[in-house]
């Protein structure tokens, strides 16, 4: 047992909602919330049918692709106590966007609210819903946090997972001068407006590196990416990691845009 | 103003290029939204003053009519002229007319987005009446003969050495040939070449911040008391103002008060507050004696009723832009229009039309900063969306990005597809970019790195893949 959860008195039926960029690129990010949910007392379940929540089509203008894709994932997550997702962006999505899609279908929308109403994101899941207060991992090194927009924002994840990284043995904390700043992804975005993007990410680059952490944590995989090339295009050693890596215990894995030296 | 909104990513491309740009942002960043932070601290009720002014506006904007048909009474009973001005160019022969109706020569300025808005500078050189502007920094950027960058502080994309280089150019025929270097040597340049100015102006031309329907009295703050000179000194005032800045009472004006400076600049409240209650009376030490206001409406009736009538609770602080991230990279010329920032990428849609500023809603990562910001609480991350689902509806979204969208919605729609094709593209970019661990340069990704690595996936396998092939436990990768 690893974590100590004040509040949880028996498992939850937990979905994990894997989210398209973690299925694709770091596997480690689910598997990592999927041990902290366990740990907490969830029962952890992945529904098959999962693919992305629809921000690509959504934030493009694509109303009809995104309801299509919201309806799939209503259907694919029927049934479970909570809906969790390692992004607060994919969360967020959920939880504040989907019943607007629906303005005219009040069934979808009913499912759509209730969908809502049990969706959250990860740290925010772990403390403010299960009262996970501590976690037992081990990370050497000084970390800072970059708040990402719509987990800050629109879901008020702030506190959350600076509070469980402060029971993190052998971990230094060290904030941004501006951490709530856009890192520059945005979705479609940084590939949009490259330049625009470039100059945001260039800011945030320096702003970690005056912090002088050798780590940044996130807990949206988009900016990670992001963050993580834009500091290795620049030459920089920072290591960049999803904080429920870190938090499961997990910190020994490659970071992100390393080779892993294990399976070399 | 002549819009270069649909060069907005040649006008990026320039402005990332511009060192004094970049140099003046820098100082606007940290500056506007760390004292806009203090001003909301210090006050308890910030927040539910936030609430009350949204739903002033609200109430405003539901009875528009009701309010703007009042505050025309008020103005006629005060014995001033309402004048109504459907269009642009209407306000434009509207302002001539009354300009050319005393004779005028000179026009004292005080700062006007709607001014802007309806290029009356130019309209009214073409008819051989000089615009002064008055406020600080339109006076610089009309030296200059270039246009704003921002709502509130429309110089503020220059640095102190251009102001004292544009003021030695231009000073220096009127007998100023030092060139200044300290900030209050310069103010007070301007402030003696001004002072002339408004006293030989024959008409004062102010926007107006809020028309209070209840007294007929149209509000007006700045910080540098030009306003006032240009409102009492000359014969005539002009108020040009749009049909959305009506509301019901004084009391009203308070609440949007306390919640405007602190928002735009972090002050409690602006240095000067006037209001403008119809034209001098018998008794009057000082005062125009002729009193007007032209009301636009130039396309904004159109919002009512529609997703899009938030836009127009905006009461021109300027906080959405001095905290977009967007806006901090590339100033307020790269929007190409009068108004720049996450307002501007809502309203001059509107204004000019989606098709000349069709990226302007685009260029945004919906960060959200802006509605955090905002004093009445306009959703305009929301409100740029449905701008881009009217460019999608319209085909006015790229074909490259239609495809692209088209493509990713026929197999995120089909789970199974989908994860065969993903764990082949996941094994094929886990597979070249093992070595590495990311890409410096990948085909159809031009876009990303440019600029950046491209992180490749972790050995393994997908997600999902690795879950069914472990029968859904948890493993340990």
């Amino acid at each position: 047992m690893s974590i100590s959860p004040s509040r949880s008195t028996h498992p939850r039926r937990v979905a994990l909602f894997v989210t398209c960029l973690v299925d694709l690129f770091r596997p480690s990010v689910g598997f990592a919330a999927i041990k902290l949910l366990e740990d907490a007392g969830c029962s952890v379940e992945v529904p098959p049918l999962q693919v992305c929540c629809g921000q690509p089509a959504y934030n493009s203008g694509d109303r009809e692709t995104t309801r299509a894709i919201a309806t799939q994932i209503i259907d694919a997550f029927e049934g479970y106590e909570a809906v969790v997702a390692p992004s607060g962006s994919c969360g967020g999505m959920l939880s504040h966007h989907y019943p607007g899609l629906f303005d005219d279908d009040p069934a979808m929308k009913a499912r759509a609210e209730n969908l809502a109403g049990r969706s959250f994101e990860l740290m925010s899941f772990l403390v403010d819903v299960l009262g996970v207060e501590k976690v037992a991992a081990h990370y050497d090194g000084t970390v800072t946090y970059h708040d990402s927009c719509s987990g800050l924002r629109e879901l008020g994840v702030k506190v959350q997972p600076r509070r469980l990284l402060n029971s993190v043995e052998g971990l230094r904390f060290c904030e941004m001068k501006t951490p709530e700043v856009c890192c520059g992804f945005g979705g479609t975005f940084c590939v949009k407006y490259p330049e625009i993007s470039n100059a945001m990410v260039g800011e945030k680059s320096a702003d970690i590196l005056n912090t002088g952490a050798q780590t940044l944590l996130a807990g949206d995989l988009g900016c990670l990416m992001n963050m993580a090339g834009k500091l290795q295009r620049e030459g920089s050693p920072v290591q960049v990691r999803h904080v429920a890596e870190v938090l499961a215990d997990m910190g020994n894995l490659a970071p992100i845009g390393a080779p892993d030296e294990g399976k070399r | 103003m002549q819009s270069t909104a649909h060069d907005f990513k040649d006008n990026v491309g320039a402005a990332l290029a511009n060192p004094n740009l970049q140099e003046s942002l820098t100082m606007l960043k940290v500056g506007f939204s760390e004292r806009r932070r203090l001003a909301a601290e210090r006050l308890p009720e910030f927040e539910a003053l936030r609430d009350r002014a949204r739903d002033i506006k609200n109430h405003a904007l539901a009875n528009l009519d009701f309010y703007l048909e009042e505050f025309e009474r008020k103005v006629i009973g005060l014995g001033g002229h309402v004048h109504w001005a459907p269009t642009a160019a209407d306000a434009r022969r509207i302002i001539a007319e009354l300009c050319q109706s005393v004779g005028a020569r000179t026009v004292a300025k005080s700062k006007s987005m709607v001014a802007e808005e309806i290029a009356l500078n130019e309209h009214l050189e073409a008819i051989g009446i000089a615009p002064i502007e008055t406020d600080l920094g339109e006076y610089i950027i009309q030296l200059r003969n270039e246009p704003p960058s921002h709502i509130i502080a429309p110089a503020v994309h220059l640095t102190k050495d251009q102001v004292a280089d544009t003021f030695l150019e231009h000073h220096t025929p009127l007998g100023f040939t030092k060139r200044l270097t300290e900030r209050n040597d310069l103010v007070a340049e301007a402030r003696y070449v001004l002072r002339q100015k408004f006293l030989d102006a024959d008409v004062g031309l102010t926007g107006a911040n809020f028309l209070v329907a209840e007294t007929g009295s149209s509000m007006l703050v700045t910080n540098e008391g030009n306003a006032d000179l240009s409102n009492t000194l000359p014969k005539m005032h002009i108020v040009l103002a749009t049909i959305e800045k009506v509301i019901p009472t004084l009391e009203d004006a308070a609440v949007l008060l306390r919640v405007l400076a602190r928002s735009a600049t972090g002050q409690e409240s602006s240095a000067y507050t006037t209001l403008n209650t119809g034209p001098k009376r018998a008794g009057d030490l000082d005062g125009p004696s002729a009193y007007h206001v032209v009301i636009l409406d130039n396309g904004r009736s159109n919002v009512l009723g529609t997703e899009m009538q938030e836009i127009l609770r905006c009461i021109r602080c300027g906080a959405c832009m001095n905290h977009c991230p967007v806006y901090g990279a590339v100033g307020g010329h790269a929007y190409g229009w009068v108004y720049p920032g996450p307002m501007g990428a809502v309203l001059t849609p509107q204004l000019i039309g989606v098709e000349e500023a069709s990226n302007l809603p685009n260029a945004s990562t919906f960060c959200g900063r802006c509605e955090s910001v905002c004093p009445v609480r306009i959703p305009l991350p929301k409100l740029m969306r449905h701008w881009r689902e009217r460019e999608f509806e319209r085909h006015l979204t790229p074909k490259a990005v239609r495809q692209g969208l088209a493509l990713w919605g026929f197999l995120a729609r089909r789970p199974k597809l989908y994860r065969r094709l993903t764990g082949i593209a996941n094994r094929v970019l886990a597979l070249f970019g093992r070595a590495e661990g990311r890409y410096g340069a990948l085909p159809l990704a031009g876009g990303w790195t440019r600029f950046r690595d491209f992180p490749a996936p972790q050995p393994g396998g997908t997600f999902h893949s690795q879950w069914a092939r472990h029968g859904g436990t948890r493993t340990r990768p």
